[in-house]
């Protein structure tokens, strides 16, 4: 059999990730990409915890813990000691959640884009804080249910689309990613690499505690956010938009049906968020179109 | 000015990674260092964050990666980065930063008060108190050589204004000389692909515990390894500053206990009341953390009276200053009477005749325990 992932195992069983964690995917992959000459550095977030604790690690790369807000400006200093220092061939990755990427941690990460630090930011997206025990978060979408937006009162607003605030800082590089699809993953990652200046990658990571899913869909949750626009797979390069995948668009139920946050709502709120979900397909179609032009 | 002594002793200690951002009455620091290195007269990465807290988020990776960081603030900036003051202390990171001392809002004011360092006391940080723009430049090279023995950061404090932005000739040593003080900095610990681990990990109640006393025990050495390095600077370079300073202490009846520039006034005042006959000295303290405790015992223990002035205010107790020196003098045998002066709170001036005065009342004896000096009426509604 031939394998289409490097073989290379840089993070060790025995972490503290829940049954089917998406984020603990998310960064075997993301490792596999980048290899050992990677310095990773995690804001709070639930890899603070799965990570292992002192004196146990499941990371065979240095890793630098730090304060919830500052993924991007530590990473920042740590790009900057191995400039100063010669050290021209070692990634750094900043590891940061939703929360620590779409709220708290925003003004930093506008902050070192706008530098165009060199440097791989991404945001492994569980659309609430998890950690905490899942409350909402501004990744959080319409009409889930999260232990801060109760079912009679569940997410109003919409998801931020942070991709586009990237683009908006003329990133060389931006791109969503999905654990279902390791290979775009990986290849993402590698091109990340290769660029210099700040890199974005977008990782949906499914929460089968904070989704109310069995821990064996996962992967196939992933899968569907992709299969129906929910989350499409899609890379900017220099303010360029590439759509890796254009599915024969599956109804959006298929994939709101099997999670518990979304049990309560009715057809009608089902039925907006499809048209959302279209309006957004059809708004990237045309962002891909002009930005070729 | 004390903000480009500042900058040049962030050059001559050969800072590798600044990373900082401007405020009031800082700002010609950022602005010296910026200049400096894109000339290429200081061979370092400036990181241009978007605020305060990453200024210091920046020195933490900076320095956990293995290079020299440093950055400046002031009041406000300070507070921001508050969080990652405790990050930096307790991760063991010997980061050096000046902090301008300014009053915190509200109401807005951009002038001299110690409040702003001293709600940081606890983090972890040591903590020195200046009198002079040289003894900024030399406090910087100074503490980086404590700092990384101990591996604990220093915060180095300078009055806004009075130091910051007055002009007053600095001796800015040779590099050469500089070299052969301070040695490169070479952490055991750090961030390398070669060699990886991981920093700053989940630590729970079996372990915790023992890190802190690690922290304190690392402070508590530090102590003399201030003295040492002092030393050592002054066999060099002719200049040392100590935990504190003793001047004109000896057999003095009565002694005010000052820090920062009210100090280098008061030794004008007291210079005058000696020769006045006046028994009276003055103890400037400029390491706050670690605390001289033993020195404060030795030099006031035997006065008759002590005054301490505070530029800074503990709501709902007293100076900062005063509640640690009289817990220093507790456990004497028989203690001096201390009194407490809350003066030049917003940057308001404290001048020589403000300080005899302090005196004058101090060496009385007889004078409430805490004075606001110079209180006007302001027609204080407490509660109703």
């Amino acid at each position: 059999m031939r394998l289409t992932l490097p073989e290379q195992e840089l993070m060790s069983s025995g972490h503290k990730g829940c049954q089917g964690c998406g984020g603990v995917m998310a960064m075997r992959y993301a490792l596999k990409a980048l290899g050992e000459d990677t310095i990773v550095v995690i804001p709070a977030c639930c890899w603070t915890v799965l990570e292992g604790e002192f004196p146990y690690t499941s990371l065979r790369v240095p890793l630098l813990h730090t304060a919830f807000e500052t993924a991007a400006s530590a990473s920042s200093g740590v790009r900057a000691a191995l400039r100063v220092k010669g050290k021209d061939d070692v990634n750094v990755m900043a590891w940061a959640g939703d929360g620590g990427t779409f709220d708290i941690g925003m003004q930093a990460l506008s902050g070192a884009v706008e530098r165009n630090e060199d440097f791989i930011y991404v945001c492994y997206d569980n659309e609430g804080y998890m950690n905490t025990g899942i409350q909402r978060s501004s990744s959080t979408p319409y009409g889930a249910w999260t232990t801060t937006t109760p079912v009679d009162a569940f997410e109003k607003a919409h998801k931020k689309n942070m991709v586009d605030i990237m683009v908006s800082h003329d990133i060389p590089y931006a791109a969503t990613a999905s654990i279902a699809y390791p290979e775009d993953l990986i290849r993402k990652l590698n091109k990340a690499k290769s660029i210099e200046g700040a890199k974005f990658i977008h990782i949906l990571a499914p929460c089968p505690s904070g989704w109310r899913c069995a821990s064996n869909q996962t992967v196939k949750l992933a899968r569907l956010a992709v299969e129906t626009n929910v989350f499409p797979l899609y890379e900017v390069e220099h303010g360029k938009y590439t759509i890796n995948r254009k599915p024969r668009k599956k109804p959006a139920k298929e994939y709101l049906s099997l999670q518990g946050r979304f049990r309560h709502i009715s057809d009608e709120v089902a039925a907006e968020i499809q048209e959302q979900i279209d309006a957004g397909w059809e708004k990237l179609l045309k962002k891909e179109k002009d930005s070729m032009e | 000015m004390g903000n480009h002594a500042a900058a040049y002793g962030a050059k001559l200690a050969k800072a590798e990674v600044v990373a900082a951002y401007p405020i009031t009455p800082q700002t010609q620091t950022v602005e010296k260092i910026s200049e400096m290195v894109a000339s290429g007269e200081m061979q370092a990465e400036f990181i241009k964050v978007e605020s305060e807290h990453s200024a210091m988020a920046a020195c933490i990776g900076a320095s956990a990666a293995g290079a020299r960081a440093f950055t400046a603030t002031s009041s406000q900036g300070l507070a921001l980065m508050h969080e990652l003051l405790h990050w930096a202390g307790g991760a063991r990171l010997p980061i050096v930063m000046t902090n301008v001392n300014r009053a915190m809002a509200p109401g807005w004011n951009i002038w001299s008060e110690q409040t702003d360092s001293l709600a940081q006391r606890d983090t972890g940080w040591m903590q020195i108190y200046c009198e002079s723009n040289q003894e900024v430049l030399d406090t910087i090279i100074q503490s980086f050589k404590v700092s990384e023995k101990v591996l604990l950061p220093t915060m180095i404090c300078l009055d806004g204004f009075s130091l910051s932005h007055t002009y007053e000739i600095v001796d800015v040593p040779d590099q050469q000389l500089i070299d052969s003080y301070l040695p490169s900095f070479d952490p055991e610990y750090k961030l390398d692909v070669d060699n990886p681990q991981t920093f700053g990990a989940m630590n729970s109640p079996d372990w915790y515990y023992e890190m802190r006393y690690q922290i304190h025990r690392a402070m508590v050495e530090a102590k003399s390894l201030i003295i040492e390095a002092n030393k050592e600077f002054d066999e060099i370079f002719g200049r040392s500053y100590g935990l504190v300073e003793n001047y004109r202490c000896e057999d003095a009846e009565t002694i005010i206990i000052a820090s920062g520039t009210i100090a280098s006034t008061a030794k004008d005042v007291i210079d005058t009341m000696i020769r006045n006959g006046t028994s009276v000295g003055l103890l400037r303290i400029r390491s706050f953390r670690p605390f001289p405790e033993e020195e404060i015992r030795e030099i006031a223990g035997k006065a008759k009276n002590v005054g301490v002035i505070d530029r800074n205010i503990s709501f709902g107790h007293e100076g900062v200053f005063f509640t640690e020196t009289k817990a220093s003098l507790y456990d004497l045998p028989e203690h001096p009477k201390a009194f407490g002066f809350i003066a030049g709170l917003g940057g308001r001036d404290v001048t020589p005749e403000d300080i005899e005065d302090m005196i004058r009342i101090t060496a009385s004896g007889d004078a409430d325990e805490v004075t606001w000096y110079k209180l006007k009426d302001a027609g204080v509604v407490v509660t109703k």
